[in-house]
Protein backbone atom coordinates (compact mmCIF):
# COMPACT_ATOMS: atom_id res chain seq x y z
CA UNK A 1 0.00 0.00 0.00
CA UNK A 2 1.20 3.42 -0.83
CA UNK A 3 0.80 6.17 1.74
CA UNK A 4 -0.21 9.36 0.06
CA UNK A 5 1.81 12.31 1.18
CA UNK A 6 -0.21 15.20 2.62
CA UNK A 7 -0.40 17.73 -0.12
CA UNK A 8 0.93 21.13 0.71
CA UNK A 9 2.64 19.97 3.89
CA UNK A 10 5.96 18.98 2.39
CA UNK A 11 9.08 19.98 4.19
CA UNK A 12 12.25 20.80 2.43
CA UNK A 13 14.68 17.93 2.25
CA UNK A 14 13.53 15.62 4.98
CA UNK A 15 9.94 14.43 4.91
CA UNK A 16 8.26 14.62 8.29
CA UNK A 17 5.36 12.23 8.79
CA UNK A 18 2.55 14.24 10.35
CA UNK A 19 -0.17 11.70 9.79
CA UNK A 20 -1.54 9.15 7.41
CA UNK A 21 -4.10 10.66 5.14
CA UNK A 22 -5.58 7.74 3.27
CA UNK A 23 -4.03 5.44 0.78
CA UNK A 24 -4.14 4.61 -2.86
CA UNK A 25 -4.91 0.91 -2.95
CA UNK A 26 -4.23 0.62 -6.65
CA UNK A 27 -0.46 0.35 -6.53
CA UNK A 28 2.08 -1.07 -4.20
CA UNK A 29 5.28 0.38 -3.02
CA UNK A 30 7.51 -2.63 -2.61
CA UNK A 31 10.13 -2.32 0.06
CA UNK A 32 12.57 -5.23 0.17
CA UNK A 33 13.41 -5.81 3.78
CA UNK A 34 15.47 -8.95 4.18
CA UNK A 35 16.89 -10.04 0.88
CA UNK A 36 19.30 -12.41 2.58
CA UNK A 37 18.01 -14.96 5.07
CA UNK A 38 18.49 -14.00 8.68
CA UNK A 39 19.73 -17.23 10.15
CA UNK A 40 21.65 -19.09 7.46
CA UNK A 41 24.98 -18.33 5.81
CA UNK A 42 26.67 -15.02 5.19
CA UNK A 43 24.60 -11.91 4.58
CA UNK A 44 24.58 -10.77 0.96
CA UNK A 45 27.25 -8.11 0.36
CA UNK A 46 24.63 -6.19 -1.68
CA UNK A 47 22.38 -5.67 1.35
CA UNK A 48 23.93 -2.31 2.16
CA UNK A 49 22.90 -1.04 -1.25
CA UNK A 50 19.26 -2.10 -1.15
CA UNK A 51 17.00 0.71 -2.24
CA UNK A 52 13.25 0.79 -2.61
CA UNK A 53 11.87 -0.37 -5.96
CA UNK A 54 10.87 2.32 -8.43
CA UNK A 55 7.27 3.44 -8.42
CA UNK A 56 5.96 5.07 -11.61
CA UNK A 57 3.09 6.77 -9.75
CA UNK A 58 5.55 8.54 -7.51
CA UNK A 59 7.47 9.75 -10.57
CA UNK A 60 4.53 10.83 -12.74
CA UNK A 61 1.89 12.02 -10.27
CA UNK A 62 2.50 14.98 -7.98
CA UNK A 63 -1.14 15.56 -6.89
CA UNK A 64 -2.94 12.19 -6.72
CA UNK A 65 -6.30 13.71 -5.70
CA UNK A 66 -6.23 16.07 -8.68
CA UNK A 67 -4.81 13.74 -11.32
CA UNK A 68 -6.95 12.13 -14.03
CA UNK A 69 -6.26 10.02 -17.11
CA UNK A 70 -7.81 10.70 -20.52
CA UNK A 71 -7.51 9.03 -23.94
CA UNK A 72 -6.70 10.93 -27.16
CA UNK A 73 -8.78 10.78 -30.31
CA UNK A 74 -7.55 12.55 -33.47
CA UNK A 75 -4.28 13.82 -34.93
CA UNK A 76 -4.22 17.57 -34.27
CA UNK A 77 -1.48 17.32 -31.62
CA UNK A 78 0.78 14.93 -33.48
CA UNK A 79 3.75 17.32 -33.65
CA UNK A 80 3.72 17.60 -29.88
CA UNK A 81 4.18 13.84 -29.73
CA UNK A 82 0.52 13.17 -28.88
CA UNK A 83 -0.92 10.41 -31.05
CA UNK A 84 -4.40 8.93 -31.38
CA UNK A 85 -4.98 6.32 -28.67
CA UNK A 86 -2.36 7.78 -26.30
CA UNK A 87 -3.20 8.27 -22.64
CA UNK A 88 -2.57 11.70 -21.11
CA UNK A 89 -1.90 12.38 -17.45
CA UNK A 90 -3.84 15.50 -16.48
CA UNK A 91 -3.12 17.46 -13.29
CA UNK A 92 -5.94 19.83 -12.32
CA UNK A 93 -3.96 21.31 -9.43
CA UNK A 94 -1.58 23.15 -11.79
CA UNK A 95 -2.25 26.67 -13.11
CA UNK A 96 -2.11 26.75 -16.90
CA UNK A 97 0.96 28.71 -18.04
CA UNK A 98 2.01 29.92 -21.45
CA UNK A 99 3.06 27.02 -23.68
CA UNK A 100 1.44 24.30 -21.52
CA UNK A 101 -0.60 21.57 -23.14
CA UNK A 102 -4.10 21.72 -21.66
CA UNK A 103 -7.46 20.03 -21.70
CA UNK A 104 -10.10 22.61 -22.60
CA UNK A 105 -13.86 22.34 -22.89
CA UNK A 106 -15.00 23.46 -26.37
CA UNK A 107 -18.62 23.00 -27.51
CA UNK A 108 -19.29 20.66 -24.57
CA UNK A 109 -16.37 18.41 -25.54
CA UNK A 110 -12.94 17.82 -24.06
CA UNK A 111 -10.17 18.88 -26.43
CA UNK A 112 -6.40 18.88 -26.07
CA UNK A 113 -4.55 22.02 -27.19
CA UNK A 114 -1.38 24.06 -26.69
CA UNK A 115 -2.13 27.09 -24.48
CA UNK A 116 -0.51 30.38 -25.58
CA UNK A 117 -0.72 33.72 -23.85
CA UNK A 118 0.31 36.93 -25.64
CA UNK A 119 -0.45 39.96 -23.51
CA UNK A 120 -4.18 39.93 -22.78
CA UNK A 121 -5.03 37.48 -25.53
CA UNK A 122 -4.97 33.72 -25.15
CA UNK A 123 -4.79 31.16 -27.92
CA UNK A 124 -5.49 27.47 -28.16
CA UNK A 125 -3.19 26.01 -30.79
CA UNK A 126 -3.09 22.68 -32.56
CA UNK A 127 0.25 21.02 -33.23
CA UNK A 128 -0.52 20.06 -36.80
CA UNK A 129 -0.45 22.55 -39.72
CA UNK A 130 -3.79 21.22 -40.97
CA UNK A 131 -5.60 22.78 -37.98
CA UNK A 132 -6.23 26.48 -37.32
CA UNK A 133 -5.42 28.20 -34.02
CA UNK A 134 -8.30 29.45 -31.88
CA UNK A 135 -8.20 32.91 -30.35
CA UNK A 136 -9.93 33.37 -27.00
CA UNK A 137 -11.34 36.87 -27.02
CA UNK A 138 -12.69 38.69 -23.97
CA UNK A 139 -16.32 37.56 -24.09
CA UNK A 140 -15.60 33.92 -24.93
CA UNK A 141 -16.16 31.48 -22.08
CA UNK A 142 -13.66 28.68 -22.21
CA UNK A 143 -13.05 26.32 -19.35
CA UNK A 144 -9.53 24.98 -18.96
CA UNK A 145 -10.13 21.59 -17.35
CA UNK A 146 -6.56 20.64 -16.51
CA UNK A 147 -2.90 20.72 -17.49
CA UNK A 148 -1.34 17.76 -19.31
CA UNK A 149 1.88 16.65 -17.61
CA UNK A 150 2.81 13.43 -19.46
CA UNK A 151 1.89 11.34 -22.49
CA UNK A 152 1.76 7.57 -22.25
CA UNK A 153 2.56 6.34 -25.75
CA UNK A 154 3.05 2.73 -26.78
CA UNK A 155 5.95 2.34 -29.21
CA UNK B 1 -8.33 27.54 23.45
CA UNK B 2 -11.62 28.26 21.76
CA UNK B 3 -12.81 25.43 19.56
CA UNK B 4 -13.77 25.86 15.95
CA UNK B 5 -15.04 23.41 13.35
CA UNK B 6 -15.78 23.56 9.65
CA UNK B 7 -18.28 21.32 7.91
CA UNK B 8 -17.49 20.90 4.24
CA UNK B 9 -20.51 19.69 2.28
CA UNK B 10 -20.40 18.87 -1.45
CA UNK B 11 -23.18 20.58 -3.43
CA UNK B 12 -25.53 18.13 -5.18
CA UNK B 13 -22.67 15.64 -4.98
CA UNK B 14 -23.82 12.87 -7.37
CA UNK B 15 -24.92 15.42 -9.98
CA UNK B 16 -21.63 17.32 -9.60
CA UNK B 17 -19.65 14.08 -10.18
CA UNK B 18 -21.51 13.49 -13.45
CA UNK B 19 -20.90 17.10 -14.50
CA UNK B 20 -17.12 16.88 -14.07
CA UNK B 21 -16.87 14.32 -16.87
CA UNK B 22 -19.73 15.42 -19.12
CA UNK B 23 -19.10 19.14 -19.64
CA UNK B 24 -22.37 19.80 -21.51
CA UNK B 25 -24.33 19.24 -18.29
CA UNK B 26 -23.32 22.55 -16.68
CA UNK B 27 -26.43 24.70 -16.22
CA UNK B 28 -28.78 21.94 -17.41
CA UNK B 29 -31.31 20.09 -15.20
CA UNK B 30 -29.80 16.77 -14.06
CA UNK B 31 -31.13 14.00 -11.79
CA UNK B 32 -29.55 10.82 -10.46
CA UNK B 33 -31.77 7.82 -9.71
CA UNK B 34 -31.80 5.29 -6.87
CA UNK B 35 -30.86 1.64 -7.31
CA UNK B 36 -33.08 0.07 -9.98
CA UNK B 37 -33.75 3.51 -11.47
CA UNK B 38 -36.90 3.98 -9.40
CA UNK B 39 -36.69 7.29 -7.53
CA UNK B 40 -34.85 10.58 -7.78
CA UNK B 41 -32.07 10.75 -5.17
CA UNK B 42 -29.97 13.70 -6.36
CA UNK B 43 -30.99 16.91 -8.09
CA UNK B 44 -29.24 19.82 -9.72
CA UNK B 45 -30.41 23.31 -8.69
CA UNK B 46 -32.38 23.58 -11.95
CA UNK B 47 -34.32 20.44 -10.95
CA UNK B 48 -34.96 21.78 -7.43
CA UNK B 49 -36.47 24.92 -8.99
CA UNK B 50 -38.99 22.75 -10.85
CA UNK B 51 -40.35 21.63 -7.46
CA UNK B 52 -39.12 18.04 -7.82
CA UNK B 53 -38.47 16.47 -4.40
CA UNK B 54 -35.91 13.91 -3.22
CA UNK B 55 -37.51 10.46 -3.31
CA UNK B 56 -40.09 11.30 -5.97
CA UNK B 57 -40.61 8.42 -8.41
CA UNK B 58 -39.10 9.05 -11.84
CA UNK B 59 -42.25 8.23 -13.79
CA UNK B 60 -44.03 11.25 -12.32
CA UNK B 61 -41.46 13.72 -13.63
CA UNK B 62 -39.88 11.98 -16.62
CA UNK B 63 -41.83 13.97 -19.23
CA UNK B 64 -41.17 17.30 -17.46
CA UNK B 65 -37.43 16.62 -17.23
CA UNK B 66 -37.24 15.60 -20.91
CA UNK B 67 -39.22 18.62 -22.01
CA UNK B 68 -36.79 21.10 -20.44
CA UNK B 69 -33.75 19.35 -21.91
CA UNK B 70 -32.80 17.60 -18.66
CA UNK B 71 -30.55 14.56 -18.20
CA UNK B 72 -31.26 11.41 -16.20
CA UNK B 73 -28.56 9.14 -14.75
CA UNK B 74 -28.52 5.82 -12.88
CA UNK B 75 -26.41 5.98 -9.72
CA UNK B 76 -22.75 5.28 -10.50
CA UNK B 77 -21.41 4.51 -7.02
CA UNK B 78 -17.99 3.50 -8.34
CA UNK B 79 -17.50 6.99 -9.71
CA UNK B 80 -18.97 8.76 -6.66
CA UNK B 81 -16.79 6.78 -4.24
CA UNK B 82 -13.62 7.67 -6.17
CA UNK B 83 -14.56 11.35 -6.41
CA UNK B 84 -15.37 11.35 -2.68
CA UNK B 85 -11.91 9.94 -1.95
CA UNK B 86 -10.35 12.75 -4.01
CA UNK B 87 -12.35 15.45 -2.20
CA UNK B 88 -11.42 14.01 1.23
CA UNK B 89 -7.75 13.73 0.25
CA UNK B 90 -7.76 17.36 -0.84
CA UNK B 91 -9.42 18.43 2.45
CA UNK B 92 -6.82 16.49 4.42
CA UNK B 93 -4.19 19.02 3.37
CA UNK B 94 -6.11 21.83 5.11
CA UNK B 95 -6.37 20.48 8.66
CA UNK B 96 -4.33 18.20 10.91
CA UNK B 97 -7.08 15.58 10.87
CA UNK B 98 -10.52 15.31 9.35
CA UNK B 99 -13.67 13.36 10.14
CA UNK B 100 -15.24 11.87 7.04
CA UNK B 101 -18.88 12.11 8.03
CA UNK B 102 -20.50 10.74 4.87
CA UNK B 103 -19.70 10.27 1.19
CA UNK B 104 -20.06 14.02 0.63
CA UNK B 105 -19.42 15.67 4.03
CA UNK B 106 -16.42 16.09 6.31
CA UNK B 107 -15.69 17.95 9.55
CA UNK B 108 -12.39 19.82 9.82
CA UNK B 109 -10.98 21.10 13.13
CA UNK B 110 -10.00 24.75 12.72
CA UNK B 111 -9.11 25.53 16.36
CA UNK B 112 -6.00 27.66 16.53
CA UNK B 113 -6.37 28.90 12.97
CA UNK B 114 -4.52 32.21 12.73
CA UNK B 115 -6.09 33.66 9.62
CA UNK B 116 -9.68 34.78 9.07
CA UNK B 117 -11.90 31.69 9.04
CA UNK B 118 -14.02 32.78 6.08
CA UNK B 119 -10.93 33.55 4.05
CA UNK B 120 -9.55 30.10 4.88
CA UNK B 121 -12.91 28.55 3.98
CA UNK B 122 -12.90 30.28 0.62
CA UNK B 123 -9.43 28.92 -0.05
CA UNK B 124 -10.58 25.38 0.78
CA UNK B 125 -13.58 25.83 -1.48
CA UNK B 126 -11.51 27.15 -4.36
CA UNK B 127 -8.94 24.34 -4.08
CA UNK B 128 -11.51 21.51 -3.92
CA UNK B 129 -13.31 22.93 -6.96
CA UNK B 130 -10.11 23.36 -8.94
CA UNK B 131 -8.54 20.01 -8.06
CA UNK B 132 -11.60 17.77 -8.27
CA UNK B 133 -14.25 19.84 -10.08
CA UNK B 134 -16.67 19.42 -7.16
CA UNK B 135 -18.33 22.58 -5.74
CA UNK B 136 -18.66 22.64 -1.93
CA UNK B 137 -20.34 24.75 0.77
CA UNK B 138 -18.57 25.37 4.05
CA UNK B 139 -20.14 26.12 7.44
CA UNK B 140 -17.94 27.27 10.31
CA UNK B 141 -18.85 27.40 14.01
CA UNK B 142 -17.65 26.78 17.58
CA UNK B 143 -19.37 23.35 17.66
CA UNK B 144 -20.11 20.65 15.10
CA UNK B 145 -23.87 21.26 15.43
CA UNK B 146 -23.45 24.99 14.74
CA UNK B 147 -21.04 24.30 11.85
CA UNK B 148 -23.71 22.08 10.36
CA UNK B 149 -26.33 24.85 10.72
CA UNK B 150 -23.89 27.32 9.17
CA UNK B 151 -23.38 25.03 6.18
CA UNK B 152 -27.10 25.22 5.42
CA UNK B 153 -26.85 29.00 5.26
CA UNK B 154 -23.70 28.81 3.13
CA UNK B 155 -25.54 26.63 0.64
CA UNK B 156 -28.85 28.51 0.55
CA UNK B 157 -27.80 32.16 0.73
CA UNK B 158 -25.97 33.13 -2.44
CA UNK B 159 -24.57 36.25 -0.73
CA UNK B 160 -22.22 34.00 1.29
CA UNK B 161 -20.49 32.69 -1.83
CA UNK B 162 -20.41 29.23 -0.32
CA UNK B 163 -18.78 30.01 3.04
CA UNK B 164 -20.51 31.09 6.26
CA UNK B 165 -19.21 31.53 9.81
CA UNK B 166 -22.04 31.38 12.36
CA UNK B 167 -19.90 32.58 15.32
CA UNK B 168 -20.89 36.26 15.11
CA UNK B 169 -24.70 36.14 15.14
CA UNK B 170 -25.80 32.59 15.99
CA UNK B 171 -29.19 33.82 17.35
CA UNK B 172 -30.32 35.26 14.00
CA UNK B 173 -29.62 31.99 12.23
CA UNK B 174 -31.01 29.71 14.94
CA UNK B 175 -34.28 31.68 15.00
CA UNK B 176 -34.78 30.72 11.37
CA UNK B 177 -33.73 27.08 11.80
CA UNK B 178 -36.59 24.60 12.10
CA UNK B 179 -35.96 22.02 14.88
CA UNK B 180 -36.35 19.19 12.37
CA UNK B 181 -33.34 20.58 10.52
CA UNK B 182 -31.01 20.57 13.52
CA UNK B 183 -28.23 18.01 13.35
CA UNK B 184 -28.99 15.21 15.82
CA UNK B 185 -32.72 15.88 16.14
CA UNK B 186 -34.61 13.04 14.49
CA UNK B 187 -38.06 13.07 12.97
CA UNK B 188 -39.80 11.81 16.10
CA UNK B 189 -38.10 14.20 18.50
CA UNK B 190 -38.79 17.11 16.14
CA UNK B 191 -42.51 16.29 16.20
CA UNK B 192 -42.44 15.97 19.98
CA UNK B 193 -40.68 19.34 20.38
CA UNK B 194 -43.13 21.09 18.07
CA UNK B 195 -46.05 19.75 20.10
CA UNK B 196 -44.46 21.50 23.07
CA UNK B 197 -44.09 24.76 21.19
CA UNK B 198 -40.37 24.42 20.52
CA UNK B 199 -40.10 25.22 16.84
CA UNK B 200 -36.68 26.68 16.15
CA UNK B 201 -33.06 26.20 17.11
CA UNK B 202 -33.31 29.32 19.23
CA UNK B 203 -36.27 27.85 21.21
CA UNK B 204 -34.36 24.63 21.88
CA UNK B 205 -31.25 26.50 22.94
CA UNK B 206 -33.12 28.27 25.71
CA UNK B 207 -34.95 25.30 27.27
CA UNK B 208 -33.93 24.12 30.72
CA UNK B 209 -31.37 21.29 30.85
CA UNK B 210 -33.45 19.06 33.13
CA UNK B 211 -36.47 19.16 30.82
CA UNK B 212 -34.38 18.31 27.75
CA UNK B 213 -32.56 15.52 29.53
CA UNK B 214 -35.83 14.03 30.73
CA UNK B 215 -37.49 14.02 27.33
CA UNK B 216 -34.67 13.83 24.80
CA UNK B 217 -32.06 11.96 26.90
CA UNK B 218 -28.42 12.95 27.16
CA UNK B 219 -28.04 13.05 23.37
CA UNK B 220 -30.64 15.81 23.13
CA UNK B 221 -28.97 17.71 25.93
CA UNK B 222 -25.66 17.53 24.11
CA UNK B 223 -27.32 19.02 21.04
CA UNK B 224 -28.77 21.89 23.12
CA UNK B 225 -25.35 22.64 24.63
CA UNK B 226 -23.78 22.56 21.20
CA UNK B 227 -26.36 25.14 20.04
CA UNK B 228 -25.20 27.32 22.95
CA UNK B 229 -21.66 27.13 21.57
CA UNK B 230 -20.25 24.56 24.02
CA UNK B 231 -18.54 21.81 22.08
CA UNK B 232 -19.64 18.35 23.36
CA UNK B 233 -19.33 16.19 20.27
CA UNK B 234 -15.67 15.62 19.49
CA UNK B 235 -14.21 14.89 16.11
CA UNK B 236 -14.19 11.18 15.30
CA UNK B 237 -11.06 10.69 13.32
CA UNK B 238 -10.92 6.98 12.80
CA UNK B 239 -14.10 5.15 12.00
CA UNK B 240 -14.33 2.07 14.21
CA UNK B 241 -14.63 -1.25 12.38
CA UNK B 242 -18.29 -2.01 11.77
CA UNK B 243 -20.03 -4.39 14.17
CA UNK B 244 -22.20 -5.81 11.41
CA UNK B 245 -22.07 -5.85 7.64
CA UNK B 246 -25.10 -5.90 5.43
CA UNK B 247 -25.38 -6.51 1.73
CA UNK B 248 -28.86 -6.32 0.27
CA UNK B 249 -30.33 -5.14 -3.00
CA UNK B 250 -33.69 -4.89 -4.66
CA UNK B 251 -34.03 -7.02 -7.76
CA UNK B 252 -34.50 -5.47 -11.18
CA UNK B 253 -37.72 -7.45 -11.49
CA UNK B 254 -39.75 -9.93 -9.44
CA UNK B 255 -37.94 -13.16 -8.68
CA UNK B 256 -39.66 -16.41 -7.79
CA UNK B 257 -37.30 -19.20 -8.78
CA UNK B 258 -35.03 -20.79 -6.21
CA UNK B 259 -32.11 -20.83 -8.65
CA UNK B 260 -32.16 -17.09 -9.14
CA UNK B 261 -32.45 -16.46 -5.41
CA UNK B 262 -29.52 -18.80 -4.87
CA UNK B 263 -27.42 -16.73 -7.28
CA UNK B 264 -28.40 -13.49 -5.56
CA UNK B 265 -27.71 -14.81 -2.05
CA UNK B 266 -24.36 -16.25 -3.20
CA UNK B 267 -23.25 -12.91 -4.65
CA UNK B 268 -24.39 -10.91 -1.62
CA UNK B 269 -22.57 -13.33 0.69
CA UNK B 270 -19.40 -12.99 -1.38
CA UNK B 271 -19.65 -9.20 -1.22
CA UNK B 272 -20.32 -9.13 2.54
CA UNK B 273 -17.45 -11.56 3.23
CA UNK B 274 -15.12 -9.40 1.15
CA UNK B 275 -16.10 -6.35 3.21
CA UNK B 276 -15.50 -8.30 6.43
CA UNK B 277 -12.03 -9.35 5.24
CA UNK B 278 -11.20 -5.78 4.28
CA UNK B 279 -11.71 -4.64 7.88
CA UNK B 280 -9.93 -7.80 9.13
CA UNK B 281 -13.00 -9.22 10.82
CA UNK B 282 -14.60 -12.62 10.99
CA UNK B 283 -18.36 -13.15 11.41
CA UNK B 284 -19.88 -15.24 14.21
CA UNK B 285 -23.37 -15.22 12.78
CA UNK B 286 -24.93 -15.01 9.31
CA UNK B 287 -28.48 -13.85 8.56
CA UNK B 288 -30.36 -14.20 5.28
CA UNK B 289 -33.65 -12.53 4.47
CA UNK B 290 -36.11 -12.36 1.57
CA UNK B 291 -38.72 -9.65 1.11
CA UNK B 292 -41.90 -10.36 -0.80
CA UNK B 293 -43.17 -8.02 -3.44
CA UNK B 294 -44.92 -5.29 -1.40
CA UNK B 295 -47.25 -4.43 -4.26
CA UNK B 296 -48.95 -7.82 -4.03
CA UNK B 297 -49.96 -7.68 -0.37
CA UNK B 298 -49.66 -3.91 0.02
CA UNK B 299 -47.26 -4.49 2.89
CA UNK B 300 -43.74 -5.87 3.27
CA UNK B 301 -43.59 -9.52 4.24
CA UNK B 302 -40.15 -10.76 5.03
CA UNK B 303 -38.71 -14.20 5.63
CA UNK B 304 -35.51 -14.45 7.60
CA UNK B 305 -33.33 -16.80 9.58
CA UNK B 306 -29.79 -16.92 10.90
CA UNK B 307 -27.09 -19.40 11.79
CA UNK B 308 -24.44 -19.16 14.50
CA UNK B 309 -21.07 -20.29 13.14
CA UNK B 310 -19.09 -22.84 15.18
CA UNK B 311 -15.94 -20.76 14.60
CA UNK B 312 -16.11 -17.15 13.34
CA UNK B 313 -15.10 -16.98 9.70
CA UNK B 314 -14.68 -14.68 6.71
CA UNK B 315 -14.12 -17.52 4.24
CA UNK B 316 -16.57 -17.03 1.38
CA UNK B 317 -17.20 -20.73 0.50
CA UNK B 318 -17.93 -21.55 4.13
CA UNK B 319 -20.27 -18.57 4.61
CA UNK B 320 -21.99 -19.35 1.30
CA UNK B 321 -22.67 -22.89 2.50
CA UNK B 322 -24.48 -21.57 5.57
CA UNK B 323 -26.29 -18.85 3.64
CA UNK B 324 -27.69 -21.34 1.14
CA UNK B 325 -28.77 -23.69 3.91
CA UNK B 326 -30.75 -20.79 5.43
CA UNK B 327 -32.17 -19.87 2.04
CA UNK B 328 -33.48 -23.42 1.56
CA UNK B 329 -35.26 -23.16 4.86
CA UNK B 330 -36.90 -19.78 4.30
CA UNK B 331 -37.73 -20.13 0.59
CA UNK B 332 -41.38 -20.82 -0.19
CA UNK B 333 -42.33 -21.83 -3.73
CA UNK B 334 -45.07 -19.80 -5.36
CA UNK B 335 -44.14 -16.47 -3.75
CA UNK B 336 -42.49 -13.65 -5.66
CA UNK B 337 -39.69 -11.67 -4.06
CA UNK B 338 -38.49 -8.13 -4.54
CA UNK B 339 -35.36 -8.07 -2.45
CA UNK B 340 -32.88 -10.33 -0.69
CA UNK B 341 -30.10 -9.62 1.74
CA UNK B 342 -27.27 -11.12 3.73
CA UNK B 343 -26.04 -9.74 7.05
CA UNK B 344 -22.92 -10.72 8.99
CA UNK B 345 -23.05 -9.99 12.70
CA UNK B 346 -20.95 -10.64 15.78
CA UNK B 347 -17.88 -9.44 13.91
CA UNK B 348 -14.67 -10.11 15.81
CA UNK B 349 -11.11 -9.11 14.92
CA UNK B 350 -9.45 -11.80 12.84
CA UNK B 351 -6.69 -12.32 15.38
CA UNK B 352 -9.09 -12.96 18.28
CA UNK B 353 -11.14 -15.81 16.86
CA UNK B 354 -12.12 -18.25 19.60
CA UNK B 355 -11.32 -21.80 18.45
CA UNK B 356 -13.74 -24.64 18.94
CA UNK B 357 -12.57 -27.87 20.50
CA UNK B 358 -15.03 -30.04 18.59
CA UNK B 359 -14.87 -28.28 15.25
CA UNK B 360 -11.52 -27.44 13.72
CA UNK B 361 -12.89 -24.66 11.47
CA UNK B 362 -12.29 -24.59 7.76
CA UNK B 363 -10.20 -21.51 7.58
CA UNK B 364 -6.60 -22.66 7.45
CA UNK B 365 -3.62 -20.94 5.91
CA UNK B 366 -4.46 -22.22 2.43
CA UNK B 367 -7.98 -20.77 2.66
CA UNK B 368 -6.67 -17.45 3.95
CA UNK B 369 -4.23 -17.08 1.08
CA UNK B 370 -6.88 -18.10 -1.47
CA UNK B 371 -9.23 -15.35 -0.25
CA UNK B 372 -6.38 -12.87 -0.15
CA UNK B 373 -5.46 -13.69 -3.75
CA UNK B 374 -9.03 -13.31 -4.97
CA UNK B 375 -9.45 -10.00 -3.13
CA UNK B 376 -6.18 -8.67 -4.55
CA UNK B 377 -7.16 -9.60 -8.11
CA UNK B 378 -10.62 -8.06 -7.73
CA UNK B 379 -9.19 -4.87 -6.27
CA UNK B 380 -6.70 -4.47 -9.06
CA UNK B 381 -8.80 -5.52 -12.06
CA UNK B 382 -12.26 -4.53 -10.95
CA UNK B 383 -15.04 -6.19 -9.01
CA UNK B 384 -16.10 -9.68 -10.17
CA UNK B 385 -12.94 -10.29 -12.19
CA UNK B 386 -12.88 -13.55 -10.26
CA UNK B 387 -16.30 -14.56 -9.09
CA UNK B 388 -18.08 -17.66 -7.81
CA UNK B 389 -19.93 -19.76 -10.39
CA UNK B 390 -22.82 -19.87 -7.93
CA UNK B 391 -23.37 -16.14 -8.43
CA UNK B 392 -24.59 -16.84 -11.94
CA UNK B 393 -23.31 -15.40 -15.22
CA UNK B 394 -26.21 -13.48 -16.72
CA UNK B 395 -27.93 -12.45 -13.49
CA UNK B 396 -31.35 -11.61 -14.91
CA UNK B 397 -32.39 -10.55 -11.38
CA UNK B 398 -29.67 -7.89 -11.25
CA UNK B 399 -30.14 -4.18 -10.71
CA UNK B 400 -31.66 -2.04 -13.41
CA UNK B 401 -29.15 0.63 -14.31
CA UNK B 402 -30.15 1.69 -17.79
CA UNK B 403 -28.66 5.17 -17.65
CA UNK B 404 -25.30 4.45 -16.09
CA UNK B 405 -22.40 6.76 -16.93
CA UNK B 406 -18.89 5.35 -17.43
CA UNK B 407 -16.39 4.55 -14.67
CA UNK B 408 -14.31 7.55 -15.77
CA UNK B 409 -11.69 7.29 -13.05
CA UNK B 410 -11.48 3.62 -12.12
CA UNK B 411 -11.46 1.62 -15.36
CA UNK B 412 -8.92 2.03 -18.20
CA UNK B 413 -11.53 1.31 -20.86
CA UNK B 414 -13.83 4.03 -19.50
CA UNK B 415 -11.48 7.02 -19.12
CA UNK B 416 -12.74 10.22 -20.77
CA UNK B 417 -11.91 10.81 -24.43
CA UNK B 418 -10.32 14.12 -25.46
CA UNK B 419 -10.57 15.32 -29.04
CA UNK B 420 -7.47 16.29 -30.95
CA UNK B 421 -9.25 17.55 -34.01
Amino acid sequence: MKVVEPIGMKHRGKVRVTGIWGFNGKTKLKIPLFTAGISAGFPSPADDFVDKTLDLNEFLIKHPAATFFVRVEGTSMIEAGIHPGDILIVDRALEPHDNNIVIAVLNSEFTVKRFRRRGDTCYLLAENPAFKPLEISGDMQIELWGVVTHVIHKV
Amino acid sequence: MEKRFALVDCNNFYVSCERVFTPGLEGKPVVVLSNNDGCIIARSNEIKQLGIKIGDPLFRWKATIKKCGGHIYSSNYTLYADMSRRVMETLASFAPDIEIYSIDEAFLPLSGLREDSCKYGRRIRHTVKKWTGIPVSIGIGPTKTLAKAAARVAKKDSACAGVFDISHHPEDILAGLDVSEIWGIGYRHARFLKRHGIRTGLDLKEIEDSWIKKHLTITGLRTAWELRGISCIPLEEVSAPKKSIMCSRSFGREVNSFDELRQAVTSYTARAAEKARRQRSAASCIHVFLIENPFVHSHFTSHAACVQLPVPSAHTPELTGYALAILERIFKPGLSFRKAGVMLTGLVPRGQVQMNLFYPGREGLRELSLMKTIDTINTRWGRDTITYAGCGIERPWGMRRARLSARFTTCWNDIPVVKAS
